[in-house]
């Protein structure tokens, strides 16, 4: 491994203790009263919280518990029967995939969602899709705006491939590469978003502790750097409780805890969600 | 050793992203284009020209359009026929009911009536898909030859029901269609729109709009997550994979046949382009060319050469001998590699890049 990088490792991990300097604002999105339910199944049940802008929020819960319905649900993919947003202070009834995007909330899935037969670059490249304001005939025609936005996204996209060690793999098909490499080839396309507000679904499931250290320090120099508001599922604890801010506990689609991670630890409900309750 | 990006640097992303990255690309591009251009006007026969490399060259079109919507967009569609019959009327009524209107306008216009009528028949995709959108879009491709066929309106009341292309000249005395069209001057003009248009789609299938038809392809629940709308972006894909069939279509009537009738468009027509972008490969434009110059050039050399070794005495025998052997390459290629012949292109070129040397 090379000094910088080393550097870059030793820079985030002094930052992870000191991240209290970070500034952490107003409140950027507000979950109010989310119900949803499948038919018969109440996935989530009159779920509230809220998240502050540049702080990093944990969702845990047990299996089932509800979380990844409940980023469906941010994203708007999917429609609760009952509940409301807030985003920045604006009241939207409902939320669409479209409207998300354009808000500035971007995700990666639990069970990877890269378009398989494209290459790295260009499935970065798809998050700016939505930034891109060229004409078809501009396109068809390599033309014009179609030109100029092409070259000024890919100096863009290219700073992201820097800043996450991917630049080995620009032009492999993402089909081909390893599972580690897809997972950040994933984060990279929803940064290539410019997020405010990005959802990691399990963004560490199924690596090994080096390439979980790895992807922990992305999302905390993604945090620190560019201030962008992180809300992740993780069922490692230790992660959860060494980078997060704030944490929901949810169980059985009902919020059982929402504090600090030293709060939600020492939750008596918490812990029985958890283990089990102590009978006498 | 041959064919390697060894030493060839880029300084700009312009320079990388350059559609032939490699100066061998370059060079070999440059090559085809000087053969087909300038070569084969010269040396080619009116059989060459007219039989052979005509129908290579339209069908190449329609295989682009149907790639761009079935390879890129990952839409299946059998109504590729429909929409070639579509570009050849919608061209007709144009020619004859504005005489005065270039021939260019009358394609570009025909394309354009045959992109709206893609939309149409491409709502189903927004709730179907795969096998079941294949099927729904043979309504296309029945519905529009039936309209054709039954419908006097399209055909000006001709009592064969047979349109035949008044003659159009791209400038001054020089006849693309009708009689006194050359062999030379139709060639050049069909190959130059092709040769366009094959541009203008590899450039789209690599900017915004091609990503955003792949990225529907592949995966369509994260593409809609990244902002994509599902809705404009597969109808885009119909809109521009039936401009270019429509135009393949206006070009099959007015430059190649010169009269024609509804049935040429037939189920037929629908299953031969499918069958070029197959083994071709899907999602590539080089492909589209390759498949068209499979299923439309190798039963003729086939044919010829059955004929010209004295193998098949009779006509009738060398044509059976024929659709064997055909059927044969056919399944052979589709083992050898299921994802085209553009991508045994690629797998030649990547083994070029170490020849001699075998690692």
């Amino acid at each position: 491994m090379t000094t910088a990088a080393t550097d870059l490792r030793l820079d985030s991990r002094q930052a992870a203790t000191g991240r209290r300097q970070r500034r952490i604002g107003g409140v950027l999105l507000a979950v109010e009263n989310v119900s949803l339910r499948f038919g018969g199944v109440q996935a989530l049940s009159g779920v509230s919280f809220d998240v502050r802008q540049g702080e990093i929020r944990a969702i845990i819960g047990p299996n089932g518990a509800g979380k990844s319905s409940m980023l469906n649900v941010i994203n708007g993919f999917y429609q609760p029967q009952e509940g409301s947003f807030v985003w920045k202070g604006e009241r939207l009834a409902r939320m669409r995939p479209h409207l998300a995007a354009t808000l500035g909330i971007a995700r990666t899935f639990q069970n990877i969602a890269l378009f398989k037969g494209m290459t790295t670059l260009d499935n970065i490249m798809t998050g700016r899709i939505l930034k891109m304001r060229a004409s078809f005939l501009e396109q068809a025609l390599w033309w014009g705006r179609a030109r100029r936005e092409e070259l000024a996204h890919r100096a863009f996209v290219e700073r992201i491939i820097d800043f996450l060690e991917i630049q080995h793999i620009r032009h492999t098909p993402v089909g081909k590469l390893p599972y580690g490499l897809q997972k950040r080839v994933e984060l990279a396309r929803a940064l290539a978003m410019e997020p405010e507000l990005l959802l990691l679904d399990e963004p560490m499931a199924g690596m090994n502790l080096e390439e979980k250290e790895d992807m922990c320090r992305f999302i905390l120099d993604v945090n620190e750097e560019f201030g962008t508001t992180v809300v992740l599922i993780e069922h490692d604890m230790g992660v959860v409780m060494d980078i997060s801010d704030r944490v929901v506990v949810l169980d059985y689609g009902k919020l059982l805890a929402d504090g600090t991670p030293d709060e939600v630890r020492n939750d008596p409900r918490v812990i029985e969600a958890y283990l089990g309750l102590v009978h006498d | 050793m041959i064919y390697r990006e060894t030493g060839q640097f880029k300084a700009s992303y312009a320079a990388d992203q350059a559609i032939f990255r490699l100066v061998e690309d370059r060079i070999g591009m440059g090559a085809i284009l000087f053969l087909a251009f300038v070569v084969m006007p010269l040396v080619g026969s009116q059989y060459w020209l007219e039989t052979i490399m005509l129908p290579f060259l339209i069908y190449s079109l329609a295989a682009i359009g149907l790639n761009l919507l079935t390879g890129y967009a990952g839409q299946l569609s059998l109504g590729t026929g429909g929409f070639m019959a579509c570009g050849a009327f919608s061209a007709y009524k144009l020619a004859t009911a504005f005489p005065d209107l270039h021939v260019l306008l009358v394609l570009v216009l025909a394309g354009s009536i045959t992109a709206a009528v893609g939309i149409l028949f491409g709502l189903p995709s927004l709730r179907i898909k795969g096998f079941y959108l294949a099927v729904a879009t043979l309504a296309a491709q029945f519905f529009l030859l039936w309209l054709f066929n039954r419908v006097p309106w399209f055909t000006n009341y001709s009592s064969s029901g047979v349109i035949s292309a008044p003659p159009l000249a791209i400038f001054g005395d020089i006849w693309v269609t009708g009689f006194e069209a050359t062999p030379v001057a139709k060639y050049l003009f069909t190959l130059s729109l092709v040769s366009i248009l094959a541009l203008a789609a590899k450039n789209m299938t690599r900017l915004k709009i091609g990503r955003a038809w792949m990225a529907i392809r592949d995966m369509d629940i994260a593409a809609e997550i990244i902002g994509i709308r599902p809705m404009t972006t597969k109808l885009s894909a119909f809109a521009i994979s039936s401009f270019y069939c429509g135009i393949a279509g206006a070009l099959w009537a007015f430059v190649y046949t010169g009269a024609v009738e509804a049935l040429a468009f037939e189920i037929n027509v629908s299953f031969r382009v499918l069958f070029m972008i197959i083994i071709g490969g899907l999602g590539t434009i080089c492909g589209s060319f390759m498949g068209a110059a499979f299923i439309v050039l190798l039963p003729i050399f086939l044919n010829n050469t059955l004929l010209a070794l004295g193998l098949a005495e009779a006509v009738a025998l060398a044509s059976h001998l024929e659709a064997m052997i055909m059927g044969a390459l056919i399944i052979f290629f589709l083992i050898v590699e299921p994802h085209g012949l553009a991508r045994l292109w690629q797998i030649l070129k990547e083994k070029l890049r170490r020849w001699p040397f075998p690692y």
